[in-house]
């Protein structure tokens, strides 16, 4: 089982856990909040709200 | 040094990573919050970079400026240009004489209202530019299609001003995506879905699809004829036989991986590798 640190979710401060793999660039969702949030920084882990879906974005 | 160009982080993206560090592969991600290009200077880049932007305007530019001061991309410029615009896509796609519904485009509401009639109901409205199954519309009665073009027109950017119409192809609720890179086709799926529009993101679900000669030369040929690279190519099966409906330059690949076991990330990685140190000849187009 990977480790897991915390950081506290923007939109409501609860706790949110996220896996030691995870990537700057990530968008994870708070459990309790339901917000989409991005992994803006690694160490220590900063979130922010996930930016809005754009029209140009896609694969 | 190979560079990664991204700023949102999909699975795609970690499988990537992992398959380079287990590999011990030296790259770097060059951020696209961040980023710089200096027009015209050289120094300062990795070797050969792979786009995997979800923003279709930053792949564009990031691969044109790169590829203009020979910095090696996958994909190239030239191929986001194509691939990111469904009108180009289907022009070079029927240009190189390979089978796509039959589509028209119109720059006004009354020419697409017209073009819609003799096309017959139902047709597919699609955005110029746009992925993921956005913003489709399949368009049941002349009703609708009034509706929905004045909607697109007073969306705000050109692009919705631009009509691109598209026969329906009433597909057995599937469709079938392959992986192409470089000149191999090296895997299919079949995208299944009781709604017609089969896009993963769209919860379509994934099962592995025979790779023909049939449907391998015909992926091949598609690569080919949008530049070429590490694409996917979706299908729809058609009275007629194969139709090319698209092709995505930055694809998406984890349902992929999960119907088929193909190793998407180390096939890419050796792809990239190759283009990096210049032993893949890409042909132009235009």
């Amino acid at each position: 089982m990977a480790a897991t640190s915390t950081a506290p979710c923007p939109e409501c401060e609860a706790q949110v856990k996220l896996s030691s793999t995870v990537e700057k660039g990530e968008i994870v969702p708070c459990a309790e909040c339901g917000a989409e949030l991005e992994v803006i920084e690694q160490d220590p882990i900063q979130l922010r709200l996930a930016p809005e879906e754009e029209e140009d974005w896609g694969e | 040094m190979i560079g990664i160009l991204c700023s949102r982080v999909r699975t795609e993206e970690k499988t990537l990573f992992e398959a380079l560090r287990r590999r011990s592969i030296p790259f770097e991600r060059v951020d696209e919050d961040l980023v710089q290009f200096p027009i015209g200077q050289r120094d300062g880049y990795p070797d050969v970079v792979l786009d995997r932007s979800i923003h279709h305007g930053r792949s564009l530019y990031a691969m044109t400026l790169l590829n203009a001061i020979g910095v090696p991309t996958v994909n190239r410029g030239r191929v986001a240009r194509i691939c990111g615009d469904k009108i180009l896509t289907t022009a070079a796609l029927a240009r190189a004489g390979l089978p796509v519904p039959k589509t028209i485009v119109t720059f006004t509401r009354e020419a697409a209202l017209a073009a819609i009639e003799t096309m017959g109901y139902p047709v597919v409205l699609k955005p110029m530019v746009g992925s993921w199954g956005r913003l489709l519309a399949k368009i049941n009665d002349r009703d609708a299609a009034e509706a929905v073009l004045e909607h697109k027109e007073t969306l705000g950017s050109y692009q919705h001003g631009i009509f691109y119409i598209q026969e329906y192809v009433n597909k057995p609720e599937r469709d079938i995506r392959a992986i192409v890179v470089g000149d191999r086709t090296i895997g299919a799926i079949y995208r299944r879905s009781e709604h017609w529009i089969t896009n993963t993101a769209r919860s379509g679900k994934a099962f592995p699809c025979e790779v023909t000669d049939e449907l391998d030369q015909l992926c091949r040929k598609a690569a080919a004829a949008v530049g070429g690279g590490f694409l996917s190519v979706d299908l729809l099966e058609h009275d007629r036989g194969l139709l090319v409906n698209e092709l995505n330059y930055t694809p998406e690949f984890h349902g992929f991986i999960a119907a088929t076991g193909i190793p998407v990330a180390d096939l890419v990685i050796d792809y990239v590798q190759q283009v990096g140190a210049g032993k893949v000849s890409q042909k132009e187009v235009s």
